[in-house]
């Protein structure tokens, strides 16, 4: 997938000039980057337009909130993240309780969230197993595979959004990727093809 | 260094996260750790088939409605609040008008009138009460300082 907008937009805007047409550019400037982000964490497109869209409106909001010695996007990226999982909570509370039995006891679901396949582009049998199995990541190992392979960010990068150091990131992305062949191979019964 | 700490470093090498002195490192190990290796083409493996899968593109008229959404929601955002605002202070205009009413009037009898200042007055115990304790709640938050 291409990346969009990978110039960081200067960071006063947000602190200094408040006015629509900037905030239009700059939300223009981003928007690509927010959906295809937000895609990747709830796997729908109306739930990653809703949120990514939800996710600028609380970043006006909130603007005044964000450190001048910061880049906007890992401060954005905290409020979409935080939008998305918690999204992604009321989604499996909300399928958990549907299929509470007579007695109340619960059925556990498959842990895949409701991804739509269409979502791929130029489909085929291995990239759809790919994206079934990222959607069965829990969030937190979803999301640093998303944002490395989907969004070409650097450990840096994905340090500062995640809020934590490099050797976390690295961690993170190992069990990540471990997981995810777990989950291929459980699934073909061999090695992913 | 053990195979445990290659592995650490395996995930930056197959993203080119490693400076060129690591990557030698990193690679003299592979060629004589079997074990090493097959974890690492593993991996390469699975690497290379999640770079293959992108995502679709929303059509162009999706992007051209993103602004006027989000400035929808922002406007209407602020519209909420200057309307829950005004809401608010005009519930508390009308009550205060409604018991100052009561109160003066010689018609009402002296129970009803004890019995609602004692309402007041609970009510106004509880909402003290109340913000206290978020205050407390709010001052001993140790995540308030996390950058947002």
């Amino acid at each position: 997938m291409e990346t969009v907008c990978n110039k960081e937009m200067p960071v006063e805007w947000v602190l200094v000039d408040s006015s629509k047409e900037a905030f239009e550019a700059f939300v223009k400037g981003h928007m690509k980057k927010a959906y295809f982000v937000a895609l990747g964490l709830v796997g729908n497109h109306e739930d990653a337009l809703e949120l990514s869209q939800e996710a600028f409106s609380k970043a006006y909001q909130y603007r005044k909130t964000l450190n001048s010695q910061g880049k906007f996007f890992p401060w954005f990226y905290q409020i979409l993240r935080n939008l998305c999982i918690s999204h992604l909570r009321k989604r499996k509370h909300r399928q958990t309780s549907s299929l509470e039995t007579k007695d109340g006891a619960t059925i556990d679901l498959p842990s895949s969230d409701n991804f739509d396949p269409e979502m791929v582009a130029e489909r085929n049998e291995a990239k759809d197993q790919v994206w079934e199995a990222i959607s069965r990541l829990d969030p937190k190992h979803r999301e640093v595979i998303i944002l490395r392979h989907f969004q070409n960010h650097s450990y840096e990068e994905i340090a500062q959004m995640l809020l934590c150091n490099k050797g976390t990131v690295t961690s993170r992305l190992y069990y990540a990727r471990k997981r995810l062949k777990e989950i291929l191979n459980s699934e073909k019964g061999g090695q992913p093809q | 260094m053990t195979c445990r700490e290659y592995k650490d470093m395996m995930m930056a090498y197959l993203d080119s996260e490693l400076d060129p002195q690591q990557q030698q490192i990193f690679q003299d190990h592979v060629k004589t750790c079997a074990s090493c290796q097959a974890e690492m083409e593993e991996f390469n493996h699975l690497k290379e088939i999640t770079d293959s899968v992108t995502l679709v593109e929303p059509e162009d008229h999706i992007w051209q409605q993103y602004w006027d959404n989000v400035y929808n929601r922002v406007e209407r955002g602020i519209g909420w609040c200057l309307f829950s605002l005004s809401g608010i202070c005009l519930v508390i205009y009308c009550g205060f008008k409604i018991i100052e009413e009561i109160v003066h009037d010689p018609a009402v009898g002296f129970l009803l009138k004890g019995s609602l200042l004692v309402l007041i007055a609970g009510l106004a115990v509880l909402f003290v009460s109340v913000l206290r304790e978020r205050l407390y709640f709010w001052k001993n938050d140790r995540y308030r300082k996390v950058r947002r």
